[in-house]
């Protein structure tokens, strides 16, 4: 399972750069979202995959699953979900001023 | 601290005192008189230490500074480092008395010239009293800064301004130089002081850092003292005010190298390396200096590029010095201690006549508004006092009798002429052009000495009598030049008794495996019979005064020289390439586009974090422990990757925000079958309200243009993605592959016990870990206020026009 998600996240990984190297904001926040899931997923992979039961001491089983990864995820969906929010508003905010949402267009002017 | 210390910093803290005092008295008394007070007082601080080191004692003071590192302000005293202090402060008192009469109290900003001027005195003090490298290093550099202040003293000028720069360029490149070269030197002795490292001289000798070393420390003293080819920045420092020029750039700083080169033929004279660079440099900067301050118009150039010339001499004489120390001891090595001897008391002699020259050409330019020599002419008459210190001047600095010059010009011929007899350094083949070129060098020097006297003080007066009326400059002005003048003759007549107390001790400092044997004593005598050196000097008089006379038949030499060539041109034309190349560079990768500057970031990931696994053989993939795959999982695994390419390809806006979306649930899957319930239920709501956000700003929002079409394909971006997926896989599966330990996880499994709580992941986040959980809520704040901000805030003024609709 380990080797296949590896490669699943490789590819998000591969996937989501392409995106962020284009030129549409759009995509490039998309591209930033499917990393973000490639990262979360990477994490819970490296922890090792269903080793157990889920953490919750009320099922009385052996042994559980890692949880230590699962609360850095958990933490990391919260925080990426607040920058992926905050990056949404700007670029829709970085359209309404300069009326493009092609990044070489943002450039500024030449002579800086 | 004791109070030698207090003696070396007493410039700097009267410096503070200065603007004070400039206030106060200013429209009354000028500010230069109470300046005077802190050379005057210290030269004769310093004169009370004649005797003890006379007598051959050396004393050590050592105030802490750093003394962790061992970085300590040793004030170390002997000969050489008293005949600097006294040169330093003597000249100090008679150019502060000249600035007095020189510098206008009405027109000038004198706090800062005083300022400056005690800030180079101090540091220069410091400079030749400093035993440890690290205190040498910084005055060596604080006098690089004061004299880049002083020479743009009047920064309203372009000229000013380039010359501050160009010193300043290349005087820091060689203080640099300088202190990796002494860093090195402590590598190979393992210690700070410059006197322990003249101990470990046979260490120094033999270790293989020694010719780095020894080129670096070169090319501080070169910079400094203006060698070939270096000496470019100092015609161009003649911008400064002429006190200044009179003191920094002929009598102290630009002998800083020479203090440096003499300090150091202890560790490394005798070695051919150091034997050769010095020596030839020397010599090479003498003729080079002589014949172009023959070519000079202005006085002060001339009187720049004679200082080169004279430096180059004082500079060969140490070269060729330190082949004294190639014999161990003995007498055999004793013949060529008088090159030291001649090059310490010409630098004695120099400083003596160079400031009275100067001082006198600033008298000049003062009272007739010119330097020009094609301009000047007939001034003997007007100016009798002016032309006998420029006759005094310039016959010491063309070596005749009976001025100084002539003692140490011919020490200098003794001592070439020894040269020449070398059997050892490879000098049996190239022995015989030493004297040759320094006869040569002579001869220009007498010819250059000629034309500040003879083109200033005779022929036709070339003024409008109605412009100016010229007449001799006042008397307080004429003192310190006169003092000079005297101090040129009296040197000349009781040569023995300044080598005695001054130039004896610093001999002495400079070889002391010699000194310790009593094999230094000389006796200088103005009339030393008919020998080679006499006829040289007449033959310089005699060649020199014919080649004045025809002057004008061979002067087109000066013209074949192309003036692309010249050094001048060379430095600025690297300094326009440099900017220009660097510009350049820049503009290249510089794009300014975003993309650019990923490409660079990702690109460096993959050769860092790539070339790191494979450099470290940490690759490895070990499947053993990998969990069963059923076919749901599988099935997921490849919708996630269908909807992940479905974004790549997706025409339309719409089509890409939900596969995003999508791929997100599916996450959601992962999570439940990896028995991760919380996250589950996280990224589920998530994962909607972000598909939400995604859909409200770039499908809902009316304004936003339609955009129907799919990513344009490019190979470069698809490589680097390739390159990040990949890398990332190999860590991800190496990561599976080197589990090294346990996980700390079975602590938190006693959960209930430590914290109350059954569901594990919980108690991490709010008990276990609770600041991460913490700082995680701050973080979301701030996003959400950063949301509010960008959309309620309208500052522009076209924002409030759309703000309104």
């Amino acid at each position: 399972m380990e080797t296949y998600m590896s490669i699943m996240i490789g590819v998000l990984f591969a996937i989501g750069t392409y995106l962020i190297l284009t030129k549409r904001l759009l995509r490039i926040a998309l591209g930033t979202s499917i990393i973000g899931h490639g990262v979360n997923l990477l994490l819970l992979t490296a922890g090792g995959l269903k080793k157990g039961a889920p953490p919750l001491l009320g099922l009385k089983e052996q042994s559980f699953t890692d949880p230590l990864p699962q609360a850095l995820i958990l933490t990391a969906i919260v925080i990426n979900f607040a920058t992926t929010a905050l990056f949404i508003v700007l670029c829709y905010r970085a359209y309404k001023v300069s009326g493009t949402d092609d990044i070489e267009q943002l450039r500024g002017h030449g002579n800086e | 601290m004791s109070l030698f210390h207090l003696i070396i910093l007493f410039p700097f803290l009267y410096a503070v005192v200065v603007p004070f005092l400039y206030r106060k008295f200013l429209p009354k008394i000028h500010t230069g008189w109470f300046v005077l007070l802190a050379p005057l007082a210290i030269f004769a601080f310093l004169l009370s230490y004649m005797p003890l080191v006379s007598s051959g004692k050396t004393i050590q003071m050592t105030a802490p500074w750093i003394p962790a590192y061992d970085i300590n302000f040793t004030a170390y005293i002997d000969g050489l480092s008293l005949l600097f202090g006294l040169i330093i402060t003597g000249i100090g008192v008679l150019v502060v008395l000249y600035s007095i009469y020189y510098m206008s109290k009405k027109r000038e900003a004198l706090h800062n010239f005083y300022i400056y001027l005690l800030l180079f005195m101090g540091a220069m003090l410091g400079l030749v009293f400093s035993d440890n490298i690290f205190t040498l290093y910084v005055f060596w550099e604080i006098t690089s800064i004061s004299s880049f202040l002083l020479i743009a003293y009047w920064f309203q000028r372009d000229k000013s301004r380039y010359g501050a720069l160009k010193s300043m360029l290349i005087t820091i490149f060689g203080g640099l130089s300088m202190l990796a070269g002494l860093i090195l030197l402590s590598i190979i002795t393992d210690t700070y002081s410059i006197q322990v490292m003249m101990s470990k001289a046979d260490i120094i000798q033999t270790h293989p850092l020694l010719v780095p070393a020894i080129v670096l420390i070169l090319l501080g003293a070169f910079t400094k003292s203006a060698q070939f080819p270096f000496s470019i920045w100092l015609p161009d420092a003649m911008e400064a005010p002429t006190p200044v020029s009179a003191y920094l750039h002929s009598a102290t700083m630009v002998k800083a190298g020479i203090y440096l080169v003499a300090r150091f033929t202890p560790a490394f004279g005798g070695i051919p390396e150091w034997f050769w660079f010095v020596s030839i440099i020397g010599l090479f900067t003498l003729l080079y200096g002589s014949f172009n301050a023959v070519k000079q118009t202005d006085l002060k150039a001339l009187l720049a590029f004679s200082t080169v010339s004279q430096l180059g001499l004082i500079m060969s004489l140490l070269g060729l010095g330190s082949a004294a120390l190639y014999f161990d001891i003995g007498p055999s090595g004793t013949v060529y201690t008088i090159a030291v001897f001649a090059a310490l008391f010409h630098l004695m002699n120099h400083s003596t006549f160079k400031g009275c020259l100067f001082m006198v050409v600033g008298i000049i330019d003062l009272q007739t508004g010119t330097r020009d020599i094609r301009r000047l002419g007939g001034l003997m008459h007007l100016m009798p006092i002016s032309f006998t210190l420029a006759v005094i001047g310039s016959f010491a600095m063309a070596g005749l009798p009976p001025f100084n010059g002539f003692l140490s010009k011919e020490l200098f011929f003794t001592a070439t002429l020894k040269a020449s007899d070398m059997s050892f350094f490879h000098m049996d083949s190239f022995g015989t052009i030493v004297p040759v070129v320094a006869w040569i060098a002579s001869v220009f020097t007498f010819i250059y000495c000629m034309i500040i006297i003879f083109k200033t003080f005779t022929g036709k007066q070339k003024f409008n009598q109605a412009d100016k009326q010229i007449r001799e400059a006042p008397f307080g002005m004429l003192i310190s030049p006169l003092i000079l003048a005297a101090t040129v003759v009296v040197i000349f007549l009781f040569p023995n008794y300044f080598s005695q107390y001054l130039l004896q001790p610093a001999w002495a400092a400079v070889l002391p495996t010699f000194a310790q044997r009593d094999l230094l004593d000389i006796n200088i005598s103005a009339w030393h019979g008919f020998n080679t050196e006499l006829f040289m000097t007449i033959g310089i008089v005699a060649v020199g005064t014919l080649m004045y006379k025809y002057l004008k038949k061979w002067y087109g030499i000066y013209r074949f020289y192309p003036k692309a060539l010249t050094l001048n041109h060379l430095y600025a034309l690297a300094l326009e390439k440099t900017e220009a190349l660097s510009l350049s560079i820049t503009k290249g990768y510089m794009t300014g586009f975003v993309r650019d500057y990923l490409v660079y970031i990702f690109t460096f990931i993959i050769v860092i974090i790539g070339g790191a696994l494979y450099l470290l053989g940490d690759l490895s993939m070990d499947t053993g422990n990998d969990a069963l795959v059923n076919a749901y999982e599988f099935a997921l695994i490849i919708g996630t990757v269908i909807l992940a390419a479905l974004v790549l390809v997706a025409r339309s806006r719409l089509t890409a925000i939900i596969a995003v979306g999508a791929l997100g649930f599916l996450v959601v899957f992962f999570f439940v079958i990896f028995r991760a319930p919380d996250l589950a239920l996280t990224q589920l709501v998530v994962e909607t309200i972000t598909t939400v956000l995604f859909l409200l700003c770039f499908y809902h929002l009316p304004k936003l243009k339609k955009e129907n079409s799919p990513i344009q394909f490019k190979a470069a971006n698809a490589l680097v993605s390739l390159g990040v997926g990949i890398v990332i896989t190999i860590v991800a599966l190496s990561a599976n592959g080197n589990r090294l330990f346990e996980s700390i996880s079975s602590y938190y499994e006693d959960a209930y016990e430590l914290a109350g709580a059954k569901n594990i992941v919980n108690a991490i986040l709010v008990d276990f870990r609770g600041f991460d959980t913490m700082l995680e809520i701050l973080v979301l704040t701030m996003a959400g206020l950063g949301v509010y901000a960008l959309v309620k805030l309208r500052l522009t003024g076209s924002e409030k026009s759309e703000g309104a609709e």
